[in-house]
């Protein structure tokens, strides 16, 4: 039987992928942009993260960077199309950060959409969490 | 991201401690026909409970294999290229077992009890293999029992696990001689509830393996747990006993070792004893000992911040030279480091990672990795 404060935190108020990245929009266009709870436990403590540069312009579901846990790695996708105008520096010196914060202290990166119609390509957290549902 | 998503599948065996690790929370998968526990409260954070204080396993996936009467000692030692004639009661072994043309079977643990009595612990994905290998090689007036469908593996391990071990009240009188116990020398049990508790471990640090029923074994587990928090000692996975392994440079089955790789090949020279009488694939490591190994196992650090992952290509430019055998970020030292299979000829020349498509320079660095305080 699976402990309550084992389930996966999804918040209601954010976005998400199919490939457990979450993206928070703001009105003006921008974007946060990070890995979901389930992610991070399922990938277990993360070590080194390789982000883009500030400035450069990624595509939708295209991959963008990787997370290297101890036992494994996983690309990141980019869940919208986009300049990347900041990363989270802090990770190079505490990745853990994801572990211990994917929502708040552990954002990946913070991006200016292109494409706005791209959001309704995106899960809504009762979407996502029905996807989480099914994997475990 | 895509994450590779654990699923069960219905014919894995479980340990007796089963119930235990999913009620401490832990992250169960499926290894070697086993559902084990793979972490508890993080890897990172088990690693450094085993280096600072202690860490509690559940590897009741290794075999035990019972060898018994006065053909056991010629069966083993004909078997082993380790010395098994050499092996006095009371004393552990390491050997890896090896097959016609040099390469390793299985690397094992040997226990002798008495003149006629062994225990050889094996890797669980090898079980069945060296179970009926064995078999196939009995010599007269030998038994092969096993029982490892009866017998648990704790193992307690870290600068504070003698200490916790001695307070045993489930283990009685042998606790209090685990202080003059030495390095690969086991006490024996009863037979029946312990088997043995022995001076070794998968870490490099100090640590005892205890070999029990699994009634034993639950009850010590859950004592082990209650006296240890004190010391701050707790249950570690499969995913830090790997880490542990690969900082102090041990070999793992399917990694480092496989059928097609010799021990002379993978830095274990010290366990093949090319003077003692006729072993399985003594010819083929006496030609390699001769005209050199083709290829050798060294240790990689990684330039950038990347981890070589086994299977990786080793490359000197253009030319692929080796493999990874096994990497990770090594917590303890804090650096991404690897093992690799590397040509012979290539072992001077300055080597990359093929790492997802980039070349990630790769410094040569001694075996092992990390050496801790007074382990012998």
């Amino acid at each position: 039987m699976e402990a309550l404060n084992d389930m996966p935190d999804i918040p209601t108020h954010l976005k998400y992928t199919s490939e457990h990245e979450w993206v928070n929009l703001d009105d003006d266009g921008m974007a946060l942009v990070g890995i979901t709870d389930f992610a991070q436990s399922e990938l277990g403590d993360i070590v080194y993260v390789e982000l883009p540069a500030e400035g450069e312009t990624v595509t939708q579901m295209e991959s963008f960077g990787s997370i290297e846990a101890v036992k494994t790695v996983a690309d990141l996708y980019a869940p919208v199309s986009g300049e990347i105008v900041g990363v989270n520096a802090t990770l190079q010196d505490a990745p853990t950060l994801i572990n211990e914060s994917p929502y708040q202290d552990g954002w990946i990166v913070r991006m200016r959409l292109t494409d706005l119609q791209e959001v309704e390509k995106l899960l809504t957290a009762d979407q996502y969490s029905e996807q989480v549902g099914e994997a475990e | 991201m895509e994450l590779a998503i654990d699923v069960s599948r219905s014919e894995t065996k479980r340990t007796a401690l089963h119930d235990e690790h999913v009620q401490l929370g832990a992250r169960m998968v499926d290894f070697a026909d086993w559902r084990m526990p793979v972490q508890y409260d993080g890897v990172l954070r088990e690693h450094e409970r085993v280096r600072s204080a202690a860490g509690l396993f559940d590897v009741s996936h290794m075999g035990e294999l019972f060898f018994g009467g006065p053909g056991a000692l010629p069966t083993l030692d004909h078997l082993a290229t380790n010395d098994v004639t050499s092996l006095q009661p009371g004393r552990a072994l390491y050997t890896p077992l090896c097959n016609e043309r040099g390469g390793v079977r299985d690397d094992v643990l040997l226990y002798r009890f008495d003149a006629t009595q062994f225990m050889m612990v094996v890797n669980a994905a090898n079980h069945a293999k060296i179970a009926a290998w064995s078999r196939e090689h009995l010599q007269p007036e030998t038994e092969l029992h096993d029982r490892s469908e009866a017998l648990s593996l704790l193992a307690l391990q870290g600068p504070r696990s003698r200490e916790i071990l001695s307070s045993s009240r489930i283990l009685g009188a042998i606790a209090a001689r685990l202080h003059d116990l030495p390095y690969y020398h086991f006490l024996p049990g009863d037979g029946r509830d312990l088997v043995a508790v022995s001076r070794t471990g998968y870490t490099g640090e100090l640590g005892f393996e205890i070999y029990a029923s699994h009634e034993l074994a639950i009850a010590l587990w859950q004592e082990t747990l209650a006296s240890g928090r004190a010391h701050g000692a707790g249950p570690v996975g499969l995913a830090a006993r790997d880490t542990l392994r690969f900082e102090v440079g041990f070999c793992l089955y399917g990694n480092e070792l496989a059928e097609d790789v010799s021990p002379l090949e993978a830095g274990l020279g010290w366990t093949v004893k090319l003077r003692k009488a006729d072993f399985v694939g003594r010819a083929a490591l006496e030609r390699q000992k001769r005209e050199g190994v083709p290829r050798k196992l060294v240790g990689l650090e990684l330039q950038e911040r990347a981890i070589a992952r086994a299977g990786f290509e080793v490359r000197v430019g253009e030319r692929t030279v080796g493999s990874v055998t096994s990497g990770t970020y090594a917590p303890t030292l804090q650096r991404s480091l690897a093992m690799a299979l590397v040509q012979r000829d290539a072992l001077e020349e300055p080597m990359c990672v093929a790492v997802r498509g980039r070349g990630i320079p790769a410094q040569r660095v001694t075996l092992p990795f990390h050496r801790p305080a007074a382990t012998k």
